[in-house]
């Protein structure tokens, strides 16, 4: 009687996993089943390229050499690279700058400043770009690759995830380097910036992600659409060429693999800074 | 004794000075990006201005003018209703994080499956419903497949579904997001406490709605006023798919700020309405606290 209890229980837990995969499962086609269908449709050419049947014998990658000729792609796709680390080395240079006083030294207006760093990441700057327009237009930056990379790099962000890094070295490492002469800045330069590694690599993930992904104020500041980054790019095609349906879809694929694989190989300390924002 | 006090002012003023040259340079992009388009805003909305002809103080005059815009009342329509999404995302996120909370093997590729759509720019996603949405897209397809219709539908050229393809995309996008905000909150809940309730005899529905949920409080409360904030300023799905369109049913008020701002270049009159959507945010931000506070959400803070 008891070990048929128990079967039978064991039995219930196994059909509960079951039904938890296929619910998993249901659940991960909707997620990423648009994408797979694009990757799909970007690899067919012809008039059913919408159509739901695939057969492997028509794949090409036609649709890819002729996004990146004739839509010149490289072009867009050099322009991102450029505005994405743009934004990631001055935020990564100045975010850890600044967030070392912050942290160790004693000085006037230290709360005012970090008061004002927290304000700033409260108050949504969604507004601001009208203003940021007239400043980057006043500034003769307008139609530059600055211009888009400039307003946008610094993040207050980085500053008190870097700041909080910077809490946890150990005090007796600094006093130690300044008994042997060590100035501020090589003190900074030699213990400060390797100690907080693992953080300077999420703030260049999430800047990665952010800058690789900004299309709008590419848009705003550029008037010449040679020198769009690649999502603002493929807005524009997607006005343009929207008959070319392979191209976009090819272009729109293209655009995606590296903030995927940036994720995919980042994903565990991504996902911990997403999640630990939360608790801050 | 003097030269003492004064070789430690001295050192202190030093200190004063090493440190605004480390902060400097970050502290002038935030200063001249952050702050004074806050402070900017706040005055350009009172004045007429684009960037040809002649700028003129008018007071309250662009907010009388907004109010009297027909298109404008229907973007704060469309931008509240838009804000339906919020407890829709989170129930369906909370039940999400329920489900890969469980110890199973290869949940985690679950987890990363499930964010994708997070870490993909709003264009590309927008473009890829865009197509699935399309007359010829692959719903229509399947649908006169099926022979259940026999003429295509346009989803996003109707007035009656295009909204609520924008507010399934927002969706779609934005659940594996909050999935890890509670997964993060749930890993956070002791062990012994569902663990010893189940030994009391609680089933799990009785272990997630008595004890998860309300642990999850906290988590409910920011991510539900995060949503709100996000919902209100929705912007990249309408810019790409539909631009404000069919005959204004996805004019919401962020994209018509915009058109105002980079369209017809009246800045003043853009900054006024940017104003008012800042006001409907914080108003329905404050609602959200209430009621929050009201159901027990403090904040763990």
């Amino acid at each position: 009687m008891r070990s048929k209890a128990k079967g039978s229980r064991k039995k219930k837990r196994i059909a509960g996993k079951i039904s938890t995969y296929i619910i998993l499962a249901l659940i991960a086609v909707i997620c990423a089943g648009p994408f797979i269908w694009l990757l799909l449709s970007s690899l067919r050419t012809g008039a059913n390229i919408y159509s739901l049947h695939f057969s492997l014998k028509d794949f090409s990658i036609s649709n890819y050499t002729g996004v990146i000729e004739y839509m010149d792609l490289g072009k867009y796709i050099w322009n991102t690279i450029v505005v994405t680390l743009g934004g990631i080395i001055i935020d990564v240079l100045f975010s850890s700058m600044c967030a070392y006083p912050l942290a160790v030294m004693d000085f006037k207006g230290k709360k005012i400043i970090f008061g004002l760093l927290v304000a700033t990441m409260i108050i949504p700057a969604a507004a601001g770009m009208i203003i940021n327009y007239l400043t980057i237009s006043k500034m003769h930056l307008l139609n530059t690759l600055l211009g888009v990379i400039l307003p946008t790099s610094v993040s207050t962000f980085s500053i008190i995830l870097m700041r909080q890094a910077y809490l946890g070295i150990p005090r007796e490492l600094i006093e130690a380097a300044k008994i042997d002469g060590a100035g501020e800045l090589r003190i900074w330069a030699t213990i400060m910036i390797p100690g907080i590694m693992p953080s300077i690599s999420t703030v260049v993930i999430f800047d990665f992600i952010k800058n690789w992904n900004a299309f709008l104020w590419p848009i705003i500041v550029l008037q010449d659409p040679e020198k769009y980054p690649l999502a603002t790019a493929l807005q524009y095609l997607n006005g343009s060429f929207s008959y070319k349906f392979g191209y976009v879809a090819a272009g729109t694929i293209i655009s995606i693999i590296p903030v995927l694989l940036v994720f995919m190989i980042c994903q565990k300390n991504y996902i911990e800074a997403v999640s630990g924002a939360v608790k801050g | 004794m003097a030269q003492a006090v004064k070789k430690i002012s001295r050192r202190k003023k030093m200190e004063n000075i090493r440190a605004y040259a480390f902060m400097t340079p970050a502290l002038i992009i935030i200063i001249l990006f952050t702050i004074i388009p806050i402070i900017g805003s706040l005055v350009l909305m009172f004045f007429d201005y684009s960037v040809v002809g002649t700028t003129s103080f008018v007071g309250w005059d662009n907010f009388v003018k907004a109010f009297q815009d027909r298109e404008f009342i229907i973007a704060i329509k469309n931008s509240i209703t838009f804000v339906v999404i919020v407890p829709v995302i989170q129930i369906l996120s909370i039940l999400l994080a329920l489900l890969v909370n469980q110890k199973l093997p290869g949940i985690t590729v679950f987890r990363t499956l499930f964010y994708i759509p997070v870490v993909t720019s709003m264009v590309a996603v927008s473009i890829m419903w865009g197509f699935i949405f399309d007359t010829q897209g692959i719903i229509n397809t399947l649908l006169q497949d099926l022979e259940l219709i026999t003429q295509p539908l346009g989803f996003l050229n109707s007035k009656y579904t295009a909204m609520l393809c924008l507010m399934f995309i927002t969706v779609w996008q934005g659940l594996g997001y909050y999935m890890m905000m509670y997964l993060a909150g749930l890993q956070g809940i002791p062990q012994e406490l569902t663990e010893s309730a189940q030994i009391d005899g609680a089933n799990t529905f009785q272990t997630i709605f008595k004890i998860k949920i309300p642990l999850l409080k906290p988590y409910i409360w920011l991510c539900s006023l995060n949503s709100v904030i996000s919902a209100i300023g929705v912007f990249d799905v309408v810019f790409v798919l539909t631009k404000g369109g069919p005959n204004n049913a996805t004019m919401v008020i962020n994209y018509y700020s915009y058109t105002k701002a980079f369209g017809d270049f009246q800045f003043g009159y853009a900054a006024a309405i940017g104003a008012v959507q800042a006001v409907i945010t914080t108003i329905l931000s404050i609602v959200v606290f209430v009621y929050g506070k009201r159901g027990g959400m403090t904040n763990e803070e």
